[in-house]
């Protein structure tokens, strides 16, 4: 684990270091601030806007980070060579893809924990609650999704040679995947086969990512989730993400990285 | 002779992307065994296959037929890389790390406890007289510094087999010296040196036994005395050991 847990503290410093982080931070926190600033219609519960304009900049923003942060580790390895020491010491390709996946998810996670800290006090400054459960569950739903995307990413970046492909790619998918994947299902009954077949198989074989995003329950105050369904899709999430690795480790395992 | 690094009957090709092209044959069933303790140099022209021989014992490139092995294990197996140390041609290192980040990680990827990896930091950045530069980020070194970082780098495992892809390339007379200094002292502490160079002068003073390779063929093997036998030096031994001929000035 130890040489795992050393991939990934470079990836964290890297990003710490670029300085992208506290770019979409700032970008974050000025945004909420002009949104709650204004007081629309003179609405008493405007702060539910706000709410719901923060946390979805808190999505795009670690969406972002994850998507971008991931797509670059191993075409900039590759690219900058620098994967050659690193592959000649006694670290397998398993042990790198790891590495970057932790890396990457442990680098979300920190700008999680500060995006979240972050919209509890501008919540908590208008509606004088701490609903730290809800909250703790919307994070840590969407750090589950947020392993998923990085993944899957991963396995991208292992077959398109340009971060900018990847991204683009992964971007479109997880928003395909939000937006409409649970629709897919009543999408399919309307159409004709054999396109109701072929949905209704994308539907029950694809990740649903919109299971994990918690918006409603925070935007509303309508309380917490049960926690067997929190535990549940951690687990469909750890699945998902053990899956991808593995796919992305198959890849790599063979690539031959000197062209 | 205690052989540390073997192949037998190495071949690599690389398939070519482009439909109905045949592979090119990077080796040809290369046949070497380097024995604990020998500084052995590695020659051979442009696109003679040193480095896809290199690559094949550091694991990035798989053989395509035969068989590599270090210290008795197959190089597909990244335990075979514990006991070694590599310096690339150029320096492929994690430019926003200091040097002495750089080495920390990877004193972790071979598992040294944090006391002694304190330890061979501080030394190794002394003998590459990098001290006063350790903890300033890579990105801010001339080529030189960053050369010395690499060579600190392969040294933090204290490796038994040290793998060095052109050393001195780029480096200054200085540079040089010192790289020369290094390989000496590691041979005098019973290490092994595999390593290519074009430069056949510096082969010639510091290694026991040496390899001639051309167009993935191994050409001649032996002491750099035997080799040079019956020329003027290794450099005119090379020349016709690999065909070149020289043509008259007009």
């Amino acid at each position: 684990m130890n040489k795992i847990f050393a991939v990934a503290g470079v990836v964290i410093k890297e990003l710490y270091r670029r300085k992208d982080f506290y770019v979409l931070f700032v970008l974050t926190a000025l945004l909420t601030f002009a949104a709650g600033a204004v007081n629309f219609f003179h609405d008493e519960k405007i702060i539910r806007y706000v709410k719901d304009v923060c946390l979805l900049l808190i999505w795009v923003c670690s969406l972002v980070i994850a998507i971008v942060t991931t797509a670059r580790q191993i075409p900039a390895e590759r690219e900058a060579r620098t994967i050659f020491p690193l592959l000649a010491k006694p670290v397998s390709r398993w042990e790198v893809i790891v590495g970057k996946f932790l890396g990457c998810w442990l680098a979300t996670g920190i700008a999680l924990v500060v995006f979240y800290f972050f919209f509890a006090v501008i919540a908590s400054s208008r509606e004088h609650t701490w609903p730290l459960a809800t909250y703790l569950q919307a994070a840590w739903m969407q750090w589950s999704l947020l392993a998923i995307v990085i993944a899957m990413v991963m396995l991208g970046s292992i077959y398109f040679a340009a971060p900018s492909s990847t991204s683009t790619i992964s971007f479109i998918l997880v928003a395909g995947m939000m937006l409409v994947g649970g629709h897919l299902n009543k999408i399919a009954l309307q159409q004709p086969e054999p396109m109701q077949s072929v949905l209704a198989v994308i539907y029950f074989i694809m990740p649903h990512l919109e299971w994990y995003y918690l918006s409603d329950f925070v935007v509303y105050n309508m309380g917490s989730v049960p926690w067997v369904k929190i535990v549940a899709a951690t687990l469909y999430a750890a699945a998902w993400t053990g899956f991808f690795l593995v796919l992305a480790w198959v890849g790599f395992r063979h690539k031959n990285l000197t062209t | 002779m205690n052989v540390i690094l073997k192949t037998e009957k190495l071949r690599v090709e690389y398939r070519s992307r482009e439909f109905r092209q045949a592979a090119k044959v990077a080796l040809q069933g290369l046949d070497l065994e380097v024995g604990a303790g020998e500084v052995f140099g590695f020659l051979g022209p442009n696109g003679a296959g040193k480095t896809t021989t290199m690559n094949v014992l550091l694991g990035f490139v798989p053989p395509t037929g035969g068989s590599a092995s270090l210290f008795g294990i197959d190089v597909r197996q990244p335990i075979a890389r514990q006991r070694i140390g590599y310096l690339p041609e150029q320096t492929y290192y994690y430019k926003f790390l200091t040097a002495e980040e750089l080495l920390r990680f990877y004193a972790k990827i071979f598992d040294i406890p944090s006391a002694e990896a304190d330890r061979r930091i501080a030394s190794l950045l002394k003998l590459v007289e990098l001290e006063h530069a350790a903890k300033r980020p890579i990105k801010s070194y001339s080529k030189g510094m960053q050369q010395r970082v690499g060579l600190a780098q392969a040294l933090i495992n204290n490796p038994d087999l040290l793998v060095l892809d052109e050393p001195t390339s780029g480096l200054d007379p200085l540079g040089r010296m010192k790289v020369r200094e290094i390989i000496q002292r590691l041979k005098n502490e019973g290490k092994t040196v595999f390593f290519s160079s074009h430069e056949l002068g510096e082969v010639e003073t510091v290694c026991d036994r040496v390899a001639i390779v051309h167009e993935g063929v191994l050409k001649a093997v032996g002491a750099v005395a035997e080799i040079s036998a019956g020329h003027e030096n290794l450099e005119k031994a090379f020349l016709q050991i690999v065909g070149f001929q020289t043509a008259p000035l007009p």
